[in-house]
């Protein structure tokens, strides 16, 4: 391996755990940013020379920790004046860094101080997405659909509030723990959702993020063996990532569930998310995460794509529209109810659920209405369909795929 | 440590037309409060109707601060929602004020609620 991709591959990896390391001794949020990116750069300049070190991580969190000292010991005039990050159970001192970081508590800290309630949902993702998974601010902007300044001043705003508010630096008591466990959870599904399929940009999968959620939540897992809604959490996680090597064909082009090689989902993921799942549905009032991870596990167990079974997956849509009604969930299962009943029957399921203000520029609904007018054969009106999908979407692989299939649709027109 | 403002507000209106149970709550709330809180309680009140405010501010737009404040009957804002009451805490996080604060009856009561808020610490 390069050695740039060997600092990659650290990044990706550690930086959550630098940052959160390096934030113990600054108790400051921005600085503890700010050393751990000097410290990557750092990797970046001496690595090539030296060669990587036996323990990466350690070697970063000592290098961020220097700079961390360095820093505060110029800025130390300045910086009373300001209010420190509340870290109550880790004595800081110049000596911190030199004990092994507790990776999975310290990056925790971070998290759960992320996803603090008080900071705005929006907020929550992009300190997260900066923070937690090391997103570059440009990134964050882009996956928000904002200017890179904007997202900037957002995330600016969220650190000052952390500091001036004295949000805590901790994982929650055990008592405060299963309140403060959803905002968590509903990060990592933002985070896995952006990147299992990216908004926009040349790659289907946002491969860092969704291994970044998976990573999180297989440590709130630790930390709560027994909660079903972070088991639902997970299996939902492993189940639909399972399929990710199947889902773009070799031109970097979507493929839809129905053509994937199924010899290609991993079934060690498949096996861990159904396991995962029993637990997540075993006792009453399962949890949304655990109800979608149902319908991945049903496409997991399905031979073929014809032989899914359709009523399951329906029905399991029923359940969802029913105690969690949305705009997404009704076109969801407005598409399983047409692969049970026929296009015809899809088609004016989709018409029902079309008038909803919030699916206008919804590139998916155009793009189901295309798939079942081209099932039907009505050739003019799927063109329409496929043209409008185009307009609305902005992932490559995806586009690349409708492009595919208008161009066919075409054909048949001549 | 750090010292935090809660500002409980509540539609006025409600408020004066609480049953005496309702009434009840809320003085249980408050008696909870000052057990769990104990001396961190830096200054608390109780405020009597926004009618009873004055309300200073500069004669007009433009006025010299040398004319001195006009004099007006009621709050600075005219609104349904008006504060009640308010506590000043020092506590060692935003989590133990919240935690202070979500006993009060007043935050879970459908026209009131309690807004936190940091006091700058001058050091």
């Amino acid at each position: 391996m390069d050695v740039r991709d060997e600092v990659e591959a650290a990044h990706r990896a550690d930086w959550a755990a630098v940052v959160a390391a390096t934030a113990r001794v600054t108790r400051d949020l921005d600085l503890a940013e700010e050393c751990a990116q000097d410290a990557f750069a750092k990797a970046l300049e001496t690595w090539p020379r030296t060669g990587v070190p036996d323990l990466p991580r350690g070697w970063l969190v000592t290098v961020a920790g220097n700079r961390a000292r360095d820093l505060l010991r110029r800025r130390a005039a300045w910086r009373r004046a300001l209010p420190l990050l509340v870290v109550d159970d880790v004595a800081p001192g110049p000596d911190a860094l030199d004990e092994p970081p507790v990776v999975p508590d310290d990056t925790l800290r971070l998290v759960f101080t992320c996803c603090h309630p008080a900071l705005a949902r929006d907020a929550q993702v992009a300190l997260t997405l900066r923070l937690v998974c090391g997103l570059a601010t440009a990134d964050v902007a882009r996956a928000f659909l904002v200017r890179e300044a904007t997202m900037a001043a957002r995330l600016t705003r969220a650190k000052k509030k952390i500091a001036a508010a004295r949000i805590p630096y901790r994982v929650p008591s055990r008592a405060d723990l299963p309140a403060r466990v959803g905002a968590v959870c509903e990060v990592l599904h933002l985070v896995f959702t952006a990147g299992h399929t990216a908004p926009s940009g040349e790659r289907l999968v946002r491969t860092e993020l969704v291994d970044a959620a998976v990573r999180h939540a297989r440590t709130l897992r630790r930390l709560l063996p027994g909660d079903r809604q972070v088991a639902g959490l997970l299996a939902l996680f492993l189940l639909v990532d399972a399929r990710r090597a199947a889902r773009e064909d070799d031109d970097g082009r979507l493929v839809l569930l129905a053509d994937q090689d199924r010899g290609l989902w991993r079934r060690d993921q498949v096996e861990e998310g159904a396991a995962l799942l029993a637990q997540a549905l075993g006792g009453p009032e399962p949890h949304r995460y655990a109800v979608e991870a149902a319908i991945a596990a049903v496409h997991a167990e399905a031979p073929t794509w014809e032989n899914t079974d359709w009523d399951e997956i329906v029905g399991l849509y029923d359940v969802l529209l029913a105690r969690w009604p949305s705009p997404v969930v009704a076109l969801n299962r407005a598409v399983a109810l047409g692969l049970r009943d026929g296009p015809r029957a899809g088609l004016a399921a989709l018409d029902a659920v079309a008038g909803e203000s919030a699916l206008a520029g919804y590139g998916y609904l155009s793009a189901a209405r295309a798939d079942f007018l081209r099932r039907l054969g009505l050739w003019a009106a799927a063109r329409a369909a496929y043209e409008e999908a185009l307009v609305l979407t902005a992932n490559a692989s995806e586009r690349r795929f409708l492009e595919e299939r208008l161009r066919d649709v075409e054909g048949r027109l001549v | 440590m750090a010292t935090y403002l809660l500002l409980i507000y509540g539609d006025e209106q409600r408020w004066q037309s609480m049953t005496p149970d309702e009434r009840a709550e809320i003085d249980a709330g408050h008696r909870r409060f000052r057990e769990r809180a104990g001396s961190s309680v830096l200054a608390s009140g109780e405020l009597e109707p926004s009618s009873t405010a004055t309300t200073l501010r500069a004669r007009s737009a433009g006025a010299a601060p040398s004319d001195g404040p006009s004099v007006t009957d009621g709050p600075f804002l005219e609104s349904k929602e008006v504060v009640g009451g308010f506590y000043v805490v020092d506590v060692p996080d935003l989590d133990a004020a919240l935690d202070l604060a979500a006993g009060l009856a007043e935050a879970t009561h459908d026209h009131s609620g309690v807004q936190v808020q940091p006091l700058v610490d001058h050091g």
